[in-house]
């Protein structure tokens, strides 16, 4: 394994999953292995503590953070969710992870339930990643066949479920505790924080949710230890980071990198820059709910704190490239339509807010725009503040409009202005 | 407490609550639509939203669902600050933005909560440009419109539906701004609480169908505080008339009986009082005569030498002013002896045991239940919203020691998920409380007391119990007792619908055996405990009664006993009088018929079936000949006059002076106005009889006035026609009446409970019957309770009526195995109804409805094939 890429390295060209057998090659469930055979539950989460790894699913939660908030006396069954319903447009990072390699996944899993001392796993899948189910759910056998599942786990007294879980196909569903709904088969709204999950969680038992690739990177945390993984970064997070790139780049894709990797590294290096004959206008870092950077903002590094310090989030770090040659009014247009759509319709900002937004945004595409809609659309973003909603699906709704209206105002205007879209 | 700050004054806050409630109990301004006092927060519309500073140097602070935050000591919050208000408007701007705006055409407008709401943030302009959704409504049958158009999309009618009131055929379809709330397909709501939503929704979603067939508006209804007549519940009511007709019903709050809901049958099966078969003018032999002449002859004839035979549907005052009449040797209750005797042997055990009858709010609170012998959602339909409550009472112990508000609804419910708290339900058959139960027992009358007795044996050995009882059903009764052992607050539901008293005393017995038990008996109508009380021999003694004359007030016989026997009593008399509504076969044997006010135009005092003394009072301007029953008897030119007769005459009811003031109470010298100052239209509405204007009826029964004249501060409880607050239109102004939200009335709670807390001590009661055997060729016949046709006045409500049931035999599939769909009884067909639930041996009859209603039940006979 190349040492530098844990979670890429072992995966195959071809596109075939790692088998058991070859997961096991790779160093597979040796990380289990040690945290079964000495390490107690409380190291398991001192040592991912120690890591600085950080939520990979949007929100940058320290992981043994999160972790140690399932108290030792709290009721049995405890739940571990991994979280796969990636709906976040412009991201597939845990895509290639339960497709390529997906025994990292169900190690991370049981790693997470003995860290928390959980009973059952849940591994939600988004709906249309068949392929990825269809692994994960032959890893899980695997896993069971050689004793890495069920009952007494390697004579350790440990026991451990993994049920695999495909989602009806919501974005709701991502957001987790809207997950946690859809897997008791109630409508995927999310729920009142607090409590959290780790009180009262799936089935009102205490359950920890994770991203799909942050429970990827714990195998190798247990095995190499924190200060390894550390290492591994260019920041003061811990760890490497799966990049991502789509839009009009020479070579859209995924990259593992050092966690701190700098956007024009990732671009320009990586994404082999902008097609001929296009300039970078402007890029949503970290997946369609990120406020928009430009050009100027590209020696960033693609760390929480450093996407932060130029205004915008990290996110899912997989990154949406607008170039000149595309309408800025129709990307925000384009977005928030899809929020639109997938608001649960719970809270008055989202489900009625968004509705106007996308009507408003439609309309200046169409040539219908007027003045005063730019004081409108700002004012809706005011409106899906943090706070002000449910959840986080509005005023992951207002990043690209809010900053989008900051950046290319002048190209709002002129949609109003001219009365249709220059770029038609 | 907690020292809560709002806009820099200083105000107590209760802790255990949120933000919202505590200012609204506070009488602050604060608009919302999601939050229901009665089903919690949710957060789902953000129409609440306050500032909050993290103490007194934050210049910035930040928005706060007040309804999500909970009262904390040195809190600072602000109302009035401009980014709250602005948001506050934005979420109206948002809510409005689909709303049809057709207020002028919607049955809610003058009474909507979005209206009041829009108003008090100051929206008005409209900024959004583009096209509105819109939306197929449904037919939800004969109780409920539907314009979804209307939908603000605040997910109250679906949280009431499903999640109070345990029904499912109603959900919320698809997302986003497109919210649907309805059926999968049209179709009947089945819930027997369905009603309650055209209060609960905020608009005009769902609003009264049987309103809208006379519809008027709320400020242009006369109002009265009233009494339901459909059960003995005793739930308060307004009752609200325009020219002359009862328009519509809606709940009144009483926070120790109904709260914030009605049963539907209660709500709907007013209509009776509009009824074509309305007995609108005396008449003797079939001839119409004039009152005075009517009331003469009845004088004439009671002066002959009569006997009265009074009602359990007539208030205190008609009853006492029949026997009064023709005296108490010759006043007869009317009902049969059996059911007599059960309301007696009901009133000994509440009067003289040690257990307390239960209100509502207490049956709400109780944690461990055992109902026997009771199907309590077609009984006292009431009732069982209640017991629906209480099966959450432990398992909201879960929620609390995660130390979640216990306001904060849907995150104790994802808490507690599917936890219920002990209620377990030994009736005849299903039950429709049975989703919610611990388990169940499916017996014949006399098995259920059986398990009844053995229950309070397993808690007292003192106590009685059957030998020879299986061991599956004595398992029961020890897991039972169990957990009535282990509740803080246990509660026996019980009563004499499957006409047992071995049931009752088993009830009781149980009651006994625990410490802190309360008792809660149903009762069939609603004034049978008010009619036990007057110790009245039973219709059965009146068999032997010899006068002249017979006086029947307010009862149809023919419900009461079989046809053949009714005929034979009236027979013996060579005058029948009757004093009733509406046409039945005994007024149809009358020889003087004299129209009897319903509850909506006259005044009395019901005594509910938790022994609750409460006062109705006229809806309906007085309108010659119809007159309440006590005045046409004579003797009493105003209630008052008989109930001060009545409670001396009748010491055990001496109470019924306090279930409202008298007729002299002022209001700082003024009366209390039964129209909102509002009405419209009181210069001109008569105009086309005459143009100069009436003068106002006189009421000289009670302190409320026939017009908008009057005080209108808030009343005592019991004399509270509507609640209204400025700004506040909608049924949601109870909030400013209240001493706590959901808690008591400021000005009291209306009724006077006469069991409230239990007498002294009672011996066990011993009488054990045999275990119930089923006989060859015979069944016995046990009364099912529909709350849509087993009661006799809601099935004069077509609305109602729509939704009773054929008569059917029901039998046990293998019961019916030897007969075809059909079978005969009585001489006559039936369908046949097969019940898994019913025990072997017992056949199902819909109780009430003909041609089995005059039956006393249970009762052996044959069925047979057709032939």
């Amino acid at each position: 394994m190349p040492d530098d890429k844990p979670l890429t390295g072992n995966m195959r060209s071809d596109g075939v999953a790692l088998d058991l057998k070859a997961y096991e090659r790779a160093g597979g469930y040796e990380g289990l292995r040690k945290a079964l055979g000495g390490m107690t539950p409380a190291a398991v989460i001192e040592e991912v503590k120690d890591s600085n790894l950080r939520g990979r699913g949007g929100a940058g939660f320290p992981t043994g953070l999160k972790w140690s908030f399932i108290p030792d006396k709290a009721p049995h069954p405890r739940y571990v969710v991994a979280n796969g319903d990636e709906m976040e447009p412009g991201t597939f990072k845990d895509r290639i992870l339960v497709e390529l390699d997906p025994h990292q996944l169900v190690e991370g899993m049981i790693l997470a339930g003995y860290a928390t001392g959980a009973d059952i796993g849940y591994a939600f899948l988004r709906g249309e990643y068949t392929v990825g189910a269809e692994r994960v759910a032959r890893a899980i056998a695997e896993a069971y066949e050689a004793g890495y599942l069920g009952k007494d786990i390697l004579h350790s007294g440990y026991s451990f479920e993994i049920y695999l879980h495909l989602s009806a196909g919501r974005y709701m569903c991502g957001e987790e505790t809207g997950l946690l709904n859809a897997l008791e088969g109630k409508r995927a709204n999310p729920r009142a924080k607090p409590p959290f999950p780790p009180a009262s969680g799936l089935f009102g038992k205490p359950t920890t949710i994770n991203n799909v690739e942050t429970l990827c990177n714990v195998p190798h945390i247990i095995r190499n230890g924190a200060g390894w993984y550390r290492g591994l970064s260019r920041s003061k997070d811990g760890g490497t980071k799966i990049y991502g790139a789509s839009g009009k780049v020479k070579r859209p894709g995924l990259w593992e990198l050092p966690m701190g990797t700098t956007i024009r590294e990732i671009i320009e290096e990586h994404a082999g820059g902008m097609r001929d004959g296009l300039q970078l206008r402007g890029l949503l870092p970290g997946g369609a709910s990120t406020d928009f950077l430009t050009g100027e903002h590209l020696d960033a590094p693609m760390d929480f704190a450093g996407v932060q310090s130029v205004g915008s989030r990290l996110g899912t770090g997989t990154m949406i490239i607008l170039d000149d040659k595309t309408c800025p009014v129709g990307m925000v247009s384009n977005l928030e339509h899809f929020f639109s759509q997938e608001s649960c319709g719970w809270c008055t900002p989202c489900w009625s807010g968004l509705g106007w937004a996308e009507r408003i945004l439609r309309a200046m595409e169409e040539g219908r725009g007027k003045p005063g809609d730019l004081e409108k659309l700002a004012f809706q973003a005011r409106f899906w503040a943090p706070g002000h909603t449910f959840c986080a699906l509005a005023p992951g709704a207002a990043e690209p409009l809010q900053s989008a209206l900051k950046h290319f105002r002048a190209d709002f205007e002129r949609h109003i202005d001219e009365k249709r879209c220059p770029w038609k | 407490m907690a020292t809560v700050h709002v806009d820099n004054q200083r105000y107590e806050m209760d802790d255990k609550q949120n933000l919202l409630q505590a200012c609204l109990q506070l009488k602050m301004d604060l608009p919302y639509f999601c939050w229901h006092p009665a089903m919690g927060s949710v957060g789902a519309c953000r129409q609440c939203a306050v500032k909050q500073f993290k103490d007194e140097s934050d210049q910035h602070g930040k928005i706060v669902m007040a309804c999500m935050t909970p009262v904390t000591e040195g809190a600072r919050i602000s109302i009035q600050d401009a980014e709250a208000v602005e948001f506050r408007a934005a979420v109206i701007e948002g809510l409005m933005i689909n709303h049809p705006h057709d207020c002028p055409v919607c049955d809610e407008g003058g009474e909507c909560h979005l209206q009041d709401m829009t108003v008090m943030t100051g929206h008005n302009y409209r900024r959004y440009a583009f096209e509105k959704r819109t939306f197929r409504n449904q037919n939800l049958g004969p109780f409920l419109n539907h314009e979804m158009n209307r939908c603000i999309q605040c997910y109250r009618c679906v949280r009431f539906y499903r999640e109070y009131a345990g029904g499912n055929d109603l959900n919320a379809f698809a997302l986003r701004n497109i919210v649907f709330f309805g059926r999968d397909k049209d179709g009947v709501l089945e819930n027997e609480f369905a009603g309650n939503l055209v209060e609960v929704c905020p608009t005009g979603v769902f609003t009264d169908k049987t309103l809208k067939q006379h519809y008027t508006r709320k400020w242009d209804l006369q109002m009265a505080p009233s009494v339901c007549v459909h059960c003995a519940v005793g739930c308060n009511i307004t009752a609200a008339e325009r020219y002359g007709m009862l328009r519509r019903l809606v709940n009144r709050y009483n926070g120790e009986v109904n709260g914030y809901f009605l049963c539907d049958r209660g709500r709907f099966g007013y209509e009776f009082v509009n009824s074509q078969r309305r007995i609108r003018k005396p008449l003797r032999h079939g001839q119409p005569v004039g009152l005075e002449d009517a009331r003469a002859g009845l004088r004439k004839l009671a002066a002959g030498g009569a006997i009265g035979i009074g009602s359990p549907r007539a208030s205190l005052e008609s009853n006492f002013a029949l026997r009064s009449l023709v005296g108490a040797d010759y006043f007869f209750a009317g009902i049969p002896g059996r059911e007599a005797a059960l309301l007696k042997l009901m009133l000994e055990i509440l009067g003289n045991g040690p257990a307390p009858a239960a209100s509502l709010r207490e049956i709400e609170h109780s944690d461990a239940v055992l109902v026997l012998g009771e199907d309590v959602t077609n009984v006292a339909p009431r009732m069982a919203l209640s017991l629906r409550q209480a099966v959450r009472q432990q398992p909201m112990e879960i929620a609390e020691r995660l130390r979640i508000p216990l306001w904060m609804d849907h995150a104790v419910r994802e808490a507690v998920q599917d936890e219920k708290g002990p209620l377990f339900i030994a009736a005849a058959s299903a039950t429709r409380l049975d989703d919610v139960a611990a388990a169940t027992f499916r017996g014949a009358p006399d098995d259920i007391a059986r398990l009844g007795f053995a229950v309070a044996q397993a808690l007292d050995p003192a106590a009685p119990g059957p030998e020879d009882l299986p061991g599956q059903t004595r398992e029961l009764a020890a897991r039972i007792a169990a957990a009535l052992k282990g509740a803080k607050r246990p509660l026996i539901v019980s009563g004499p619908s499957l006409g047992s008293a071995a049931i009752i005393q088993a009830a009781a017995n149980v009651a006994w055996a625990l410490a802190g038990a309360h008792l809660a008996f149903t009762a069939a109508e609603a004034n049978s405990m008010g009619l036990a009380m007057m110790e009245a021999p039973a219709l059965d003694a009146a068999q032997a009664a010899t006068a002249e004359t017979a006086i029947i007030v307010e009862n149809d016989l023919y419900r009461r006993l079989p046809a053949a026997e009714v005929d034979q009593l009236l027979a013996r008399f060579g005058h029948v009088v009757v004093l009733d509504h509406l046409e039945n076969a005994t007024t149809a044997k009358a020889e003087l018929l004299i129209p009897a006010a319903t509850f909506a135009e006259g005044e009395g005092t019901l005594m509910s079936s938790e022994g609750r003394l409460q006062r109705f009072f006229a809806a309906l301007s007085p309108t010659e000949p119809v007159e309440p029953s006590w005045r046409l008897l004579g003797g009493w030119n105003t209630l008052d006059e008989i109930i001060r007769a009545l409670a001396e005459a009748m010491p055990q009811l001496a109470a019924v002076r306090e279930a409202a003031p008298a007729a002299s109470f002022r209001m700082e010298a003024a009366k209390i106005p039964r129209q909102p100052h509002r009405y419209s239209g009181r210069t001109s509405m008569l105009a086309n009889i005459s143009v100069h204007e009436p003068k106002p009826p006189q009421d000289a029964d009670s302190p409320l006035s026939f017009s908008m004249e009057g005080n209108p501060k808030q009343p005592p409880g019991a004399l509270q026609p509507f609640f209204w607050t400025p700004g506040w239109n909608s049924y949601q102004a109870v909030n400013k009446f209240q001493e706590e939200i959901a808690g008591r009335l400021e000005a009291g709670d209306p009724g006077v409970p006469m069991f409230a807390s239990g007498g002294g001590g009672h011996a066990f009661f011993n009488a054990i019957p045999a275990a119930f055997e089923a006989r060859a060729g015979e069944w016995l016949l046990a009364p099912l309770f529909h709350i849509y046709g087993s009661e006799e006045l809601s099935r004069e409500a077509p609305a109602v009526a729509e939704l009773g049931p054929q008569p059917y035999v029901a039998l046990n599939p293998e019961d019916a195995a030897q007969f075809g769909d059909e079978v005969e009884l009585m001489g006559q067909r039936f369908r046949v109804s097969r019940i898994a639930e019913l025990p072997r041996g017992v056949a199902g009859i819909p109780a009430g409805v003909p041609p089995f209603a005059g039956l006393e039940l249970p009762a052996w006979s044959k069925i047979q094939p057709i032939q």
